[in-house]
């Protein structure tokens, strides 16, 4: 039986053209624009064009060992991070057991912790002489492979998760009513309902890791580099503008074509039955053995670099003790700092609820249109194409970003240069990918039926976002609004180009005390960043919280 | 029905709109002059109070730029030639001032009250010295654990040609030249040392003595440095000639760790007036200021550096501490500048195969 045709009210058009063009106003101005001075600047040059750089600097054997390394790396990490995600996912997310939300907000953890200072926590673990030095892993690309896992494991449990607790399990116990084993329910009824979420978890990994900067360069030592890396050197050490928009534009291609796999990969939208986790969850049994095994041992590998952290915190000149906390409400040893830890801490806060709020209100905008299914082939396209738009921050270097900022935001009618505004922004902007990826999979997983019915019983295309869309969304957009919010929490690259030194955020003051000499500062460092990841953990698991029951209330 | 989704619409908009403006701007329409602007790099500090001093001076507040490290700071006044940042620039320092002067980003100014005194600070003519103001400076040196030399029983190494004797093997790390700023004066420190053409054999040779590598300063100061601040094992490490006294613990009459004085390589940071600047007599008033003793007095405890102005004084506890070197290597800028690329990627090929 083929639905009802409902004629779009022009109202709804409206809606859809305002929806996407918020969004598309956004990543333009702040994205795309910068992007694009940034690497015209390379190209030309006494207003000509020049393209000769594109041959040269990709001819050297130098560029072309960074391009396949940082492919190479970021796709390992990718698929290392699905193959230990996806058990935890389904433990943290399927099951129900005691100490759930707060094991599901540790996870996050790492994401928000500096990665200098996790770099250096790393590394004490791994050099000679270290807990673990006998495995002779310093600078090598184990440990380069350990850190990126470490930093993003989370973005698949999440990304998954919040896909997978809601699906209808109906549908598997049917299966094994029918006789099917358990590795035939997974392949044929689960894999194929969560494929869509693995795949955008994965892109995301990979976007993440291909412009891993700071772990890369602490942990690779000098041995390796990224195109990231690449970038940096060349634009602040040498100013070679032309190298560095070869290479941002080699990023930019990379980066694309993966996005256009992956929207391949991720394929036909299927309509995905949705319920309330509360219905979906169960108690373990003995069949999630190797699941809550994985787990286990991706908790504790998770938890030794923070726990190092941890303890390294509590050590200060004086033997054991709180004085590196104690030193928080100061401005450090030798006035290091102009505010204190915890002012920072205010800022910080401050700040990244802006940045959620900008990521939200712009995400969900893009999510609900690129949901549509418009029978219109050239309109699916169009709007695959503006889905991949949004990702492309993630992957695309901060310094190009950054810079690019400083020469295309200087002038009317947008001279925020010295603005405040910008800081939010930035985050917002990497934050952006990850609401949309958290909430687009459930949104287009909701059955088109279920709004042309809503529209055939009388309710206006107002009613049916509210009733139908934004109530199943309600629960991922929560998910999302945590997850924005610690990626803003822990943001250092944006925001320590354009942070005021007057108004610096926590990780930018984490970076200048680690950046000084004497016990009493790193010690600062230490226990802020260990503050910082407090906070984090107790906002998702407060997130985690308000979650109950929001099903259907909203 | 119609009315309600355009309402839907502009909420959105609304929000956004909220949402943007909530950033914290508060610009309020005002006769007071408009702030001069100090861009500067991350390191940027002073005391409380001590920028005031300017504003009750002068009626004109200052408002403080960051702009990342010195190399970065740099290059963002290049891209931002048309379109200045702001009217005064602190931060250039040695190694990167002839970029800034061959870009033409500096308006020729330089404080009339630099005396004789200050004259092993300024920069030759045509590289600078009519464009910029030394303000402060500071040595980058290896750093030595006393402690760990004197447990061992061995010598401690006073020169560069000492860290490549057999006695000193694997007990050295340096942060990287490419990608740490105390590295590139290491290498520079060198290159002064054996020349244009003996830098490269010296690096061999530390090489080939084990010396550790590593991406940033934090890192080898505070994982492989055998100092106070960390557990490593390796007892010499490039540094500050200020790093000792941040060592000192309460009590001590020794720090635990030193420089060594014939490693060094001098830093001198500058101050200039940002060409195009629409407030050209205040911004020299800013550098003048900034060389003023009000702030030179207070460079050492808030940036661990020493000042320039032979009128400045030390706090107490620096001259013992915090020493400088008498005879420091010194590469001329327009050398640094004409070979900074060449030396750093042949430079990453014998230290970084």
């Amino acid at each position: 039986m083929t639905p009802p045709r409902v004629r779009p009210a022009p109202g709804t058009i409206f809606a859809i053209v305002l929806g996407a063009a918020v969004p598309l106003a956004f990543v333009g101005v702040f994205f795309a624009w910068p992007v694009l001075a940034m690497v015209g600047r390379g190209f030309f040059v006494d207003g000509a064009l020049d393209l000769g750089g594109f041959v040269e600097v990709l001819a050297r054997p130098r560029t072309l060992r960074l391009i396949g390394l940082t492919v190479g790396q970021a796709a390992l990490a990718a698929v290392i991070c699905v193959l230990l995600g996806l058990p935890m996912a389904h433990v943290l997310y399927r099951l129900k057991f005691r100490g759930q939300r707060m094991l599901r907000a540790l996870v996050i953890l790492p994401f928000v912790l500096p990665t200098v200072v996790v770099g250096v926590a790393f590394r004490t673990l791994l050099r000679d002489g270290g807990l673990f030095g006998g495995l002779g892993l310093d600078g090598t690309f184990t440990a380069i492979m350990l850190a990126l896992v470490f930093f993003n494991v989370a973005v698949v449990v999440r990304t998954v998760g919040t896909s997978w607790e809601g699906l209808d399990s109906r549908q598997e116990e049917a299966a094994r009513v029918l006789g099917a084993g358990p590795a035939r329910v997974w392949f044929t009824v689960t894999l194929p309902r969560l494929a869509p979420a693995i795949v955008s978890a994965a892109s995301i990994v990979f976007l993440f890791c291909s412009t891993a900067f700071g772990v890369v360069l602490v942990l690779g030592g000098t041995r390796f580099g990224t195109i990231e890396t690449e970038i940096y050197l060349l634009t602040t050490q040498f100013l070679d503008l032309r190298g560095a928009s070869v290479l941002s534009v080699t990023q930019l291609v990379v980066v694309v074509l993966l996005l256009l796999l992956a929207a391949r990969a991720r394929g036909r939208r299927t309509a995905l039955r949705r319920v309330d986790a509360a219905l979906a969850s169960r108690r373990p049994r003995l069949g999630d053995g190797p699941a809550i095994a994985v787990t286990l041992v991706v908790a504790v590998l998770l938890a030794l670099p923070i726990v190092a952290l941890v303890l390294r915190s509590l050590q200060t000149s004086d033997g054991w003790g709180i004085g590196n906390y104690l030193a928080l409400g100061t401005t450090g040893s030798r006035n290091a700092l102009v505010v204190t830890v915890w002012v920072a801490l205010g800022n910080s806060l401050t700040i990244a609820v802006q940045a959620t709020l900008v990521a939200l209100v712009i995400g969900l905008a893009a999510a609900l249109v690129i949901s549509r299914q418009p029978r219109s082939r050239g309109l699916r396209r169009a709007l695959a194409g503006f889905d991949g738009a949004l990702m492309l921050p993630l992957g695309v270097s901060a310094v190009t970003v950054g810079f690019g900022f400083l020469i295309t935001l200087n002038q009317p009618p947008f001279d925020l240069r010295s603005s405040p505004i910008l800081v939010p922004i930035a985050q917002a902007l990497v934050a952006l990918p990850l609401v949309v990826r958290t909430i687009l999979p459930v949104l287009t997983g909701i059955d088109g039926r279920l709004r042309e019915s809503a529209s055939v019983l009388g309710a206006g295309p107002g009613r049916v976002l509210r009733d139908v869309d934004l109530a199943i969304v309600a629960r991922p957009v929560l998910a999302a609004s945590g997850f924005a919010f610690a990626v803003a929490l822990g943001e250092f690259g944006a925001t320590s180009f354009l942070s005021r030194p007057d108004r610096p955020t926590l990780p930018v003051v984490i970076f200048r005390l680690i950046g000084l000499p004497g016990g009493d500062n790193f010690g600062m460092a230490l226990a802020a960043s260990v503050v910082l990841a407090a906070v984090t953990v107790g906002v998702i698991a407060l997130v985690e919280r308000l979650r109950v029951g929001t099903m259907g209330a909203f | 029905m119609q009315t309600r989704k355009k309402t839907a619409g502009l909420a959105l908009v609304g929000i956004i709109a909220v949402g943007v403006a909530g950033c914290g701007t508060t610009q309020t329409v005002s006769d007071a002059p408009a702030p001069l602007v100090l861009v500067t790099h991350d390191s940027f500090n002073l005391s409380e109070g001590t920028l005031e001093k300017f504003t009750e001076e002068t009626g004109i507040e200052v408002e403080v730029q960051a702009a990342g490290d010195a190399g970065e700071l740099v290059n963002k006044l290049v891209l931002t030639k048309d379109s200045p940042l702001g009217d005064v620039v602190f931060g250039i320092d040695n190694t990167f001032a002839s970029r800034a002067v061959n870009e033409g980003v500096l308006a020729d100014y330089a404080s009339p009250d630099l005396t004789d005194a200050e004259s092993q600070y300024l920069l030759p003519a045509g590289s600078g010295l009519e464009q910029l103001t030394p303000i402060d400076n500071g040595d980058v040196c290896v750093n030595v654990d006393h402690e760990w030399f004197a447990e061992a029983g061995i010598a401690e190494p006073v020169t560069l040609d000492d860290l490549v004797k057999p006695e000193y093997k694997d007990l050295f790390v340096t942060p990287a030249a490419n990608s740490s700023s105390p590295g590139l004066a290491f290498l520079l420190a060198t290159v002064a040392a054996y020349g244009d053409d003996g830098w490269q054999d010296y690096w061999q040779q530390l090489v080939d003595n084990g010396v550790k590598i590593d991406a940033g300063w934090s890192d080898a100061y505070y994982v492989d440095f055998s100092g106070p601040s960390s557990e490593g094992d390796r007892p010499l490490v490039v540094s500050y000639a200020s790093s000792p006294p941040f060592e000192v613990q309460e009590g001590d009459t020794e720090a635990p760790t030193g420089a060594l004085l014939d490693t060094c390589f001098r830093q001198t940071e500058y101050a200039g007036v940002i060409a195009g600047t629409e407030n050209q007599a205040l911004a020299e008033k800013l550098v003048d200021f900034l060389f003023s003793v009000d702030v030179q007095n207070d460079i050492p405890e808030s940036m661990y550096v020493f000042p320039v102005n032979a009128l400045a004084t030390l706090p107490d506890g620096w001259s013992d501490y915090a020493e400088i070197a008498e005879d420091p290597f010194v590469v001329s800028p327009d050398d640094i500048d004409a070979n900074r690329e060449t030396w750093l990627s042949e430079w990453a090929a014998i230290a970084t195969p």
